[in-house]
């Protein structure tokens, strides 16, 4: 009934294994000759360049209108300018075509924490080596810009736009729960969780907030990073080589969120969709780039993060969400690109970013630099305001596989609510000062 | 001459990265860019070393061993019961038989947000529980979330085991049940005297198949349960090797794991071979 399919191995079989395993074997000798040769452009060329930026709609249209501007007036500097390929995010799909070698020159879509990766991965152009390089970016920028230089002093990404974290909320679920649209109290941790239990108990939302309570490893820059920042008057996780979030400012933030998570004020589960557009949490983190989005949804108002002691707005740091640009090292004509990344981070290239998608250009003097845009649009002048008090991640090296390190401990002993915040922040503190000492 | 191209393929995707995979493992290892000048010197069996030292690795290992041994048992009874029921009916054929293929061939993304629905604290499956569902609900319970994933492949992967017992019971013999009735066997007699047996190779094939797959589980870990949660409960090795090798730039690692697990399925497979079919030929 049953056929014999195995497979026998004569003599000739034999030959032909053999014979294939010296074809594989001189197939991995020559992809591995490939990929030690390559050139790496050159930092005085000129000619045309190819770039990437966001897929987001109106990032689209604002590359497309920089892009435009550039080319008429460069006949012999062509920019030819697509979105970032698809794939399970934009770090992985850069990643994969610096080892590819087929990296655009520039990618308007960085972000700043994968890029002592690419660093490593010989991926980036220092930019501190064109001529104007650190002070165009330090004049741009201001003092916000030491966050973007790497651990060697020099800028391997040009810091591009922020989009400042803070608290939206939805003032008709205030309202409902008797409690003040307009003066919300949430400027402590006290207040805070008064509030939320209000907004709970009273039926009006079924949870106060509900920031994804999920593994990866950024997830942390939604909920803890926004509160530590503001608790910490601007800490990054990581100074000096060290972790500073087991400090005792970390561990109330950490257990700040505890609370929140052991009374059910905050969702455990992961949720399908938008829990602060749809009604289900009354409070949601996002950037400016929620304004356009939740403008018909939701009556919203935005607030910064609260504190133990309570931080006057106007003092009140938060994590900046930023994605800056990136040059890199396949690039050949390097010249041009460097002309092209100061022409898109113009004053006036700026102002378009900020009127076509409501991002904060990294620039020192934002709110002065763009009066009219902020009196036209009020929605957005606390996030211009808040811009300039923001903390970025560290950069530093394996810093994705630190985060990580963090947002496991956080998911267990805060979400979870297993054991000492304390502890745990200690022991997550010790793996990842191991981390980072690694290369 | 004609079996050239299948060698040039297998060689290309299959060979060379097996074999670089295993040269990865063995060196300090990270992606460069062409022409990058950076050292990759040779670390013996660090790499190794790293993974069987961190709990979290050692974890996963465990996960998918618990959700093999729920997966692949379930998935060799249920998909033999229900094509032999589905080989004995004679109305709504077609229709039941599509019904099981639906979701084998249906994107797991789709479907993966249909079962968050169902299986969250106040979903479907709660509400019918009633006092008896689990808190924390079933995708946040560490005991619940990797049986719960284990469930999901099987009822998504059913449909094509299904198909494969299908057509291997094409192959037993009518005859051998007229026998059987004439001498007075039941039907449960014949199930387990005439079917499972004669459907023997497929068996092994599916439980290779079912096992196979089984290990390499990622899209569940990484999507129902928002990457390997609650506090890596239900994370997988394929999962953590997509951490390790694509987020945090350790492709070396990455390797060190994956080759574990070549090994882990190879030595599983022929325990498999052995039990179930070893004297097939």
């Amino acid at each position: 009934m049953h056929h014999n399919i195995r497979p026998h191995t004569t003599p000739r079989n034999g030959r032909r294994l053999v014979a294939a395993a010296v074809t594989s074997a001189a197939m991995v000798v020559a992809l591995g000759a490939c990929s030690s040769g390559g050139s790496s452009g050159g930092a005085d060329s000129r000619g045309d360049i190819t770039i990437w930026y966001s897929n987001n709609e109106n990032e689209v249209l604002w590359g497309k209108q920089m892009v435009e501007a550039w080319n008429a007036d460069h006949p012999d500097e062509q920019v030819k300018a697509q979105e970032i390929p698809a794939g399970k995010s934009s770090e992985e799909v850069i990643g994969a075509a610096i080892t590819a070698g087929n990296a655009p020159c520039l990618v308007f879509n960085t972000a700043p924490v994968a890029v002592p990766q690419f660093q490593k991965q010989g991926g980036l152009v220092d930019l501190s080596s064109f001529e104007d390089g650190d002070a165009y970016i330090e004049e741009r920028t201001g003092d916000l810009a030491d966050q973007y230089q790497s651990d060697d002093g020099k800028f391997y990404q040009m810091p591009w736009k922020s989009n400042p974290v803070m608290l939206f909320y939805n003032k008709d679920l205030f309202a409902a729960a008797g409690l003040d649209p307009e003066n919300p109290a949430l400027g402590t941790y006290e207040e805070f969780t008064a509030t939320a239990r209000t907004l709970v108990s009273s039926g009006a939302a079924e949870y106060a907030i509900y920031p994804s309570p999920t593994s990866q490893f950024f997830q942390s820059w939604f909920d803890f990073y926004p509160t530590y920042a503001a608790e910490t008057d601007g800490s990054l996780l990581i100074e000096d080589g060290e972790s500073t979030f087991n400090s005792d400012e970390g561990v109330a933030v950490g257990e700040f969120w505890k609370t929140l998570y052991a009374e059910g004020l905050a969702g455990k589960e992961q949720y399908q969709g938008d829990s602060f557009a749809d009604g289900k949490a009354a409070m949601s983190s996002a950037g400016p780039w929620a304004v356009s989005v939740y403008k018909d949804a939701v009556n919203w108002g935005a607030v910064t993060f609260p504190t133990s002691a309570g931080t006057p707005a106007e003092e009140a740091y938060t994590f900046s969400d930023a994605k800056n640009v990136g040059m890199f090292t396949a690039c050949e004509n390097q010249a041009t690109a460097w002309d092209v990344l100061k022409f898109a981070t113009s004053e006036e290239q700026d102002g378009q970013l900020l009127e076509l998608t409501g991002q904060m250009p990294l620039r020192a003097d934002l709110t002065s630099a763009y009066p009219e845009y902020f009196a036209a649009n009020p929605a957005y002048e606390q996030f211009g305001d808040q811009a300039s008090r923001t903390v970025e991640v560290p950069q530093v090296a394996n810093s994705v596989a630190a985060w990580q390190a963090f947002r496991d401990a956080w998911t267990k002993h805060v979400i979870t609510g297993e054991g000492d915040v304390a502890d745990a922040f200690d022991a997550a503190a010790d793996k990842v000062n191991e981390l980072i000492a690694q290369p | 001459m004609l079996s050239a191209p299948y060698l040039v393929f297998v060689l290309l995707v299959f060979a060379y990265p097996l074999v670089f995979a295993f040269y990865m493992s063995f060196h300090d290892y990270f992606f460069a860019a062409p022409g990058a000048v950076v050292d990759r010197p040779f670390v013996g069996l660090a790499n190794f070393q790293e993974v069987l030292s961190d709990p979290a690795i050692i974890r996963s290992f465990g996960n998918v061993g618990i959700f093999l041994l729920i997966n692949v048992p379930l998935t060799v009874v249920l998909s033999l019961v229900l094509a032999t029921a589905l080989n004995k009916v004679v109305h709504a054929r077609t229709f039941l038989r599509v019904a099981f293929y639906v979701p084998y061939v249906t994107a797991s993304v789709a479907v993966v947000g249909v079962w968050i629905f169902l299986f969250s604290g106040n979903g479907l499956v709660n509400q019918i529980l009633g006092p008896l569902a689990p808190d924390p609900a079933w995708l946040i319970n560490e005991q619940w979330a990797m049986p719960t994933i284990a469930i999901f492949v099987t009822w998504k992967g059913m449909g094509f085991f299904i198909l494969l017992y299908l057509a291997a019971l094409q192959n037993v013999s009518e005859e051998l049940y007229e026998a059987a009735a004439t001498d007075g066997a039941g039907k449960i007699r014949m199930f387990f005297s005439i079917t499972v047996p004669g459907v023997r190779p497929a068996t092994v094939l599916v439980l290779l198949l079912a096992t196979v797959t089984g290990a390499n589980l990622f899209t569940e870990p990484y999507l129902l349960t928002g990457g390997g949660g609650p506090n890596g409960a239900s994370s997988s090795p394929v999962l953590l090797m997509y951490q390790r090798g694509i987020e945090q730039g350790a492709p070396d690692i990455a390797a060190a794991i994956g080759v574990i697990l070549v090994i882990g399925v190879l030595i599983l497979a022929f325990i498999q071979r052995k039990l179930a079919g070893g004297d097939e030929s």
